[in-house]
């Protein structure tokens, strides 16, 4: 490979349209919270990239008034098909600002632009545009004639996909009728906070949408309010047991997108080099830091040495470094917490007998960055096995038999996606529906339609977001 | 009994009542039994006393049974539902005899609540091979694969059947839960347990698996937290729980992020036509992508 390097391409870090100082967005306007103001780092540097005012319990009490007031007053009364518009306008403000968008989220997630300027922000887009296309058709969704909104929603959301996430929970609630309060993450709050801008460039009655930054307390503050009507949550499976413990005996609707350990279950007449390139993708696009990362790789004994091969050839050509160069495979790891975490179990693993791998790329020398890397030798039993890692650390498990597969493939109290590479159509499909989980992707990984509902078994969390079964979480049925 | 016994000199053969659990009628390993009264006060039955262990044996039996049941087709399904409500059209008499009695209604009002209790059987029998097509989806994702949604059985279902309705109530929550492909540990109403107790009998009669559906006849209260703390139960219906046992529940269904279905509001109308609120609690919508391509 040596004589075609690839050029630095960066991505010019001007388009985000940083600020010193970004603020809450409450009621149609922005304001300042009566929280501590927090400041939000570039995990690619570890500096400083804005200060972001952050809730109070005041501030969620009239965050939730102003939503519950336009609920009542603008929203919730509005034809479904005024509604609609609304939501087209939001979809073509996200297209139109795409470029800003995917720096910023770049800027402020630590992710490869490449992954935010083509997966991110347009996902983020079509998920609009579907459900803009819903606020006038409920009456067909399959609930009723005239399915009824629930009221105030709020909306929890991670930092791993920072405005996707915020798509995923403010265009179906607010497509059926909802107004919502939505907690960013603690560590990426800024494009949340341009998304109220395009929410009053959209016209947005004040209220509908409200944006309160903060850290889990906040969210915790908003999710046990009394006049909050649904929870949405996305993040870890601890959180969200205490959520549901919170919520217990309230009567609140909830649904939950909960953590995963996702096995990629490659059979002896798979195309190796696809499946290669698949196992790639479903570990370490995102940094691994992904719910639904394929974090298991289950590979048929027969072929295990040779597809290793190919996959250690593979991830040693991923190129890790800065995030705003468009040619970045691997960006930073979101914060200096989270690389701990990795670090932790990958110690973990190594202490347990498994043997490590890591690619020799080399890593930039500030900012949170980790090597690609794949453990083999791993059992069951290894934390690394069992644990979410998120983070871009790959476990290898071999097996002999597809019943021996399937068994290892469910052994574990996870269930929200799964892999399988295999040339025999019928032997896909029979995987595909002896694996517990929500979302199996045959010859294929990581692909996300907002047509195609999303979501786990067991304790992946309950509830599916997308299509016409995501409607369900937002509507009085 | 005394009575019968003056009237027609036999004495009528005492009937023991005991559990349901994996296809067989085990007694309580506690040993105990309880005395179930009719609606007027008078002594109808001892029955058993379900413990804790009884409890664990269930589940055992419902997620031993899980893979047959799930795995069965919609149509030989659908058929084994048709089959229970066949069987209990047979028993119509001794149905009603025991609702009359547990719930203190007229012979007519109780003919009533039998028929309308094998009805939903068959309405819920019908439902088995259209789940799929009314819940499921094919989703046209913006690219070149085939993405398809189909909904799976969320696997053991822990009910709390209700404490009023004891025929109609507990057909009207244990039927959705088989016809989905799940499997059920169901505690009975406490005290108007004798319809189950029949109710049992037809299900070991019925072609339905040994350990599809598992009865317990003993106390919401005293079973109910274990079973929504219980790991390999994925999902509940708290039905017969009272409204200071419900939330301590949900609590605890939370440590293994256990489905619970919504409570309604108000007392449930059982006599009103179901929808498809408990097809839809008690299943996983699964979307499965492929590539299209040549």
């Amino acid at each position: 490979m040596s004589g075609w390097e690839y050029a630095p391409a960066p991505e010019s870090a001007a388009v985000a349209n940083l600020r010193d100082r970004y603020r809450m967005f409450v009621d149609g306007e922005f304001t300042d919270g009566a929280g501590t103001p927090l400041t939000t780092l570039n995990p690619a540097t570890g500096e400083p990239l804005a200060e972001v005012a952050t809730a109070a319990q005041s501030d969620v009490d009239t965050a939730v008034r102003a939503a519950r007031r336009a609920f009542e007053r603008t929203w919730g009364p509005m034809p479904g098909a005024e509604r609609a518009k609304y939501l087209f306008r939001i979809a073509r403000l996200i297209q139109e600002r795409g470029r800003e968008l995917a720096v910023l989220e770049t800027l402020d997630n630590g992710k490869p632009i490449k992954e935010a300027r083509d997966s991110d922000i347009p996902t983020a887009a079509a998920h609009f545009f579907h459900h803009a296309g819903w606020a006038d058709k409920l009456g067909y969704a399959g609930y009723g004639p005239e399915p009824r909104p629930l009221g105030v929603a709020a909306g929890v959301i991670p930092w791993n996909f920072p405005l996707l996430m915020l798509a995923w929970k403010i265009a179906p609630a607010l497509a059926c009728g909802n107004t919502v309060v939505l907690k960013p993450a603690e560590t990426t709050p800024l494009s949340a906070l341009v998304f109220g801008e395009l929410c009053q460039e959209a016209g947005l009655p004040p209220g509908v949408v409200n944006v309160l930054p903060g850290s889990g307390d906040v969210g915790a503050q908003l999710v046990a309010h009394p006049d909050v009507d649904k929870v949405a949550f996305t993040g870890s499976t601890a959180v969200g047991k205490e959520i549901q413990r919170t919520l217990a005996g309230t009567g609140k609707k909830l649904t939950l997108e909960l953590g995963g350990k996702a096995a990629n279950i490659v059979f002896d007449d798979a195309p190796l080099d696809q499946a290669v390139e698949g196992v790639v993708g479903g570990i370490f696009f995102n940094q691994g830091q992904v719910c639904c990362a394929g974090s298991r790789l289950l590979v048929q004994e027969s072929i295990a040495e040779e597809l290793l091969g190919k996959l250690r050839s593979r991830v040693e050509l991923l190129r890790v470094g800065d995030p705003l160069d468009k040619n970045t495979d691997v960006g930073a790891i979101n914060s200096a917490e989270q690389l701990a975490r990795i670090t932790d179990l990958v110690a973990a693993g190594e202490a347990e007998g498994a043997t490590r791998w890591s690619s020799s790329c080399p890593l930039p020398e500030r900012g949170f960055f980790f090597s690609p890397t794949v453990f083999g030798d791993v059992q069951q039993s290894m934390r690394v096995a069992r644990e979410e890692i998120f983070g871009p650390v790959l476990s290898v498990l071999t097996f002999r038999t597809p019943d021996e597969a399937i068994a290892k493939a469910n052994n574990t109290p996870y269930g929200l996606s799964a892999g399988v590479w295999t040339e025999k159509g019928s032997r896909a499909l029979w995987a595909a529906q002896r694996l517990r989980a929500g979302v199996v992707w045959a010859n294929t990984f990581n692909r996300f339609d907002p047509t195609a509902p999303f979501g786990g078994y067991r304790e992946s969390g309950f509830g599916r977001e997308g299509g016409r079964a995501g409607l369900e979480a937002y509507l009085d049925v | 009994m005394t009575s019968e016994q003056h009237e027609t000199g036999r004495v009528a053969v005492a009937k023991t009542c005991k559990l349901y659990v994996g296809g067989k009628f085990p007694r309580s390993e506690s040993g105990r039994v309880y005395p179930v009264r009719d609606a007027a006060g008078a002594p109808l039955a001892n029955v058993a006393h379900a413990s804790r262990k009884d409890l664990r044996d269930a589940v055992a039996a419902a997620r031993g049974a899980f893979p047959g049941w799930s795995g069965a087709t919609a149509y030989n399904r659908g058929q084994v539902l048709f089959r229970i409500a066949e069987v209990m059209e047979g028993r119509r008499a001794q149905f009603g005899t025991d609702v009359a009695a547990a719930e203190g209604l007229g012979a007519d009002e109780a003919a009533a609540v039998v028929d309308a209790a094998i009805d939903r059987v068959v309405w819920f029998a019908g439902w088995t091979d259209k789940i799929a097509g009314v819940l499921g989806a094919a989703n046209p994702v913006a690219g070149p694969y085939f993405s398809f949604s189909v909904p799976e059985p969320s696997g053991v279902v822990g009910v709390l059947a209700p404490q009023d309705s004891s025929l109609l109530g507990l057909v009207s929550v244990l039927a959705p839960v088989l016809a989905t492909g799940c499997t059920a540990v169901v505690v009975t109403s406490a005290e108007r347990p004798l319809p189950a107790v029949t109710l049992a009998e037809v299900l070991a009669t019925s072609d339905v698996p040994g350990g599809a559906a598992n009865l317990l006849t003993g106390r919401a209260a005293e079973l109910g937290p274990w079973l929504a703390a219980h790991g390999e139960v994925d999902a509940l219906d708290l039905s017969g729980a009272d409204a200071e046992l419900r939330p301590e529940l949900e609590r605890a269904a939370a440590g293994t992020v256990k489905r619970v279905l919504r409570a309604g509001r108000g007392a449930p109308d059982w006599t009103a036509a179901p929808g498809l609120e408990r097809l839809r609690a008690f299943t996983e919508v699964k979307t499965t992508w492929h590539p299209v391509g040549t």
